[in-house]
């Protein structure tokens, strides 16, 4: 297993382990996650790459049963967001999330953008205005729905719902936004959107993806951890990963030849 | 030696054989049409029968309004068909209904709420296979005993609390029936509740919302029509409901909106009435049906309330 150095850490991943009842799902992975860019995460199917995803946010405590040993350490406080004392929503309220099947609420195309500020007991209309028309220009799906905002979310499209769901995650001004397979419901066309999307945002905000899409990681991605069974087998630059791997797993998975 | 043969036989063949096919599925065999006629009847049979109940009761209450003018019938306050001074206000009776359904339904429609969130926003798994159970179980117990539950014992409680209050009442059958319709109101929704996706419920606690917050402005809203069945299931139950009324509220029709008042509703007066020997043909006989077709018109607007309500809804999303 390679550690690249990583410029500018948000957060260092040190031996977690994490288990459902009995079953030990992640077995001391440690990696970091740089600062600003966007890090992937691949794998096979079942090897704990969306589980990995979901400890960062800490919604695996939703389930009951379930274990975490080690840290992650989310800069610049470097606080163990793990640990039993921290409150999970104020995790989440950190780093923001974007789901495999767009998921927006029963609401307006406004009142989805605002949801994150509302429930924070923002209620100042200028405020929402503001942050709700920021965010739709952030995730590029302003223009499409400026005139519409008081329509049902469920009028739009599956790949403007996805952004819409972006724009939500985004309107909190989130440190971090996990995605997790973000376009694996969506047409090709709509894939194009999102990823352009996720590279112009990286200015901004730290961005963990999960794919089972060799080339969308490749595309999209400046650092790239491969796991297998649960375990890291090879965290590199995306560049390193895909040309000059150093495990021949990584190597065979990342050609195509397993997975 | 034969593998020559196959190809240009099965070419020959296919053609009739898929016209046959075709055949087949255009001209059904007639044991299919007779099974397509049987489920047609089975279906028509509902309609059939909700339509002729209509028009029996229509058909019945024409032949009252013959003799009773619609306007006395809506605006007189009194209920004395029987008495040799008449009178056929249906005030009364429907004062009774909706007092009785309001009692139930200001305690069933927060209690059945707040359990179907509960069970399906909080309880565990355990917990709600247990809970639900034993909820739907009280849907079971006959309404006459709900009737003599509310007489003989909540009466009797709500007495020590309030010395003055009559023996017979609303407020005490209001409650039971509210108690009775709980279960409706609350399996019903929490099915509602239940069938809302995860993927949504997640992204609300993804953006850091409590349970509570995710219960309250997510999971209610999108079940929201689920849930207008079940509001509409129960009051169409409350305003239904005969034996608790009968039993606990009295018979004595009086034009009263005060629940700690005596007073018959509409299902109460038809249960008194159809176990005298009136006369077929005769007034008296003639406002059962009278009181039917009203308590029909009742559940008919609620039903209707309830889908406009939901339409309006679905559009505001």
């Amino acid at each position: 297993m390679t550690t690249a150095s990583v410029p500018p850490a948000k957060a260092e991943i040190r031996n977690l382990s994490f288990s459902f009842g009995r079953t030990e799902v992640l077995k001391s992975v440690s990696m970091p996650i740089a600062d600003r860019r966007v890090t992937a995460l691949i794998g096979p199917s079942g090897c704990g790459k969306t589980t990995f995803l979901r400890c960062l946010n800490r919604m695996q405590d939703l389930h009951p049963d379930v274990r975490y040993t080690g840290e992650i350490i989310l800069h610049p406080e470097q606080i163990n967001i793990i640990d039993p004392a921290i409150d999970p929503i104020e995790v989440r309220m950190r780093v923001g999330m974007v789901f495999q099947k767009p998921n927006p609420f029963p609401k307006s195309i406004f009142e989805n953008v605002v949801y994150g500020l509302r429930i924070r007991g923002i209620r100042d209309r200028a405020t929402l205005d503001e942050r709700a028309v920021q965010a739709l220009q952030e995730a590029a799906l302003w223009e499409e729905v400026k005139d519409r905002l008081r329509e049902p979310a469920t009028s739009l499209s599956g790949g403007q719902q996805q952004r819409l769901c972006i724009a939500r995650a985004l309107a909190t001004k989130p440190e971090m936004i996990l995605f997790d397979e973000p376009t694996s419901a969506l047409d090709p066309v709509a894939t194009a959107k999102i990823e352009e999307l996720m590279t112009s945002l990286k200015n901004e905000v730290t961005i963990v993806i999960v794919t089972h899409n060799m080339q969308q990681a490749a595309r999209v991605s400046d650092y790239t951890a491969f796991m297998f069974l649960g375990t890291l087998v090879e965290f590199d630059r995306t560049d390193t990963i895909f040309t000059n791997p150093s495990s021949s797993l990584t190597e065979e998975y990342v050609t195509g030849r397993f997975g | 030696m034969d593998r020559t043969r196959p190809a240009p036989s099965t070419r020959d063949q296919s053609p009739p054989q898929g016209r046959a096919a075709d055949r087949a599925t255009r001209r059904p065999e007639s044991g299919e049409r007779i099974i397509e006629a049987l489920l047609l009847l089975a279906a028509l049979s509902s309609v059939g029968i909700t339509l002729g109940i209509v028009g029996v009761l229509l058909y019945e209450s024409a032949v009252f309004f013959r003799q009773v003018s619609p306007l006395d019938f809506l605006t007189d306050t009194q209920w004395t068909p029987l008495f040799a001074d008449a009178h056929y206000g249906i005030l009364p009776l429907l004062a009774g209904t909706l007092t009785t359904t309001a009692v139930a339904l200001a305690l069933a429609l927060p209690v059945g709420t707040i359990t179907a969130v509960f069970l399906s926003e909080y309880a565990s798994a355990r917990v709600r296979e247990t809970v639900k159970p034993f909820l739907e179980l009280l849907t079971s117990v006959p309404t006459v005993i709900f009737g003599y539950f509310a007489l003989l014992v909540v009466t009797p409680w709500l007495q020590h609390l309030w010395p003055a209050l009559p023996g017979f009442n609303m407020l005490s059958a209001g409650l039971v029936i509210g108690v009775m319709i709980i279960p409706y109101i609350s399996s019903v929704s929490e099915d509602a509740l239940h069938a809302v996706p995860a993927h949504i419920r997640e992204g609300s606690l993804a953006m850091g919302a409590t349970r509570m917050q995710t219960a309250v402005r997510v999971v209610v809203p999108s079940a929201v029509s689920g849930m207008a069945a079940a509001y509409v299931l129960g009051i169409s139950r409350a305003v239904g409901e005969t034996m608790v009324v009968a039993i606990a509220a009295g018979m004595q029709p009086t034009l009263t909106w005060n629940p700690l008042e005596p007073a018959a509703t509409v299902t109460a007066y038809i249960v008194q009435v159809s176990l005298g020997d009136l006369p077929h043909g005769s007034i008296g006989y003639q406002t059962i049906f009278v009181a039917g077709f009203t308590l029909f018109v009742v559940t008919f607007l609620f039903n209707v309330a309830g889908y406009l309500l939901r339409t309006r809804y679905h559009r505001k999303y």
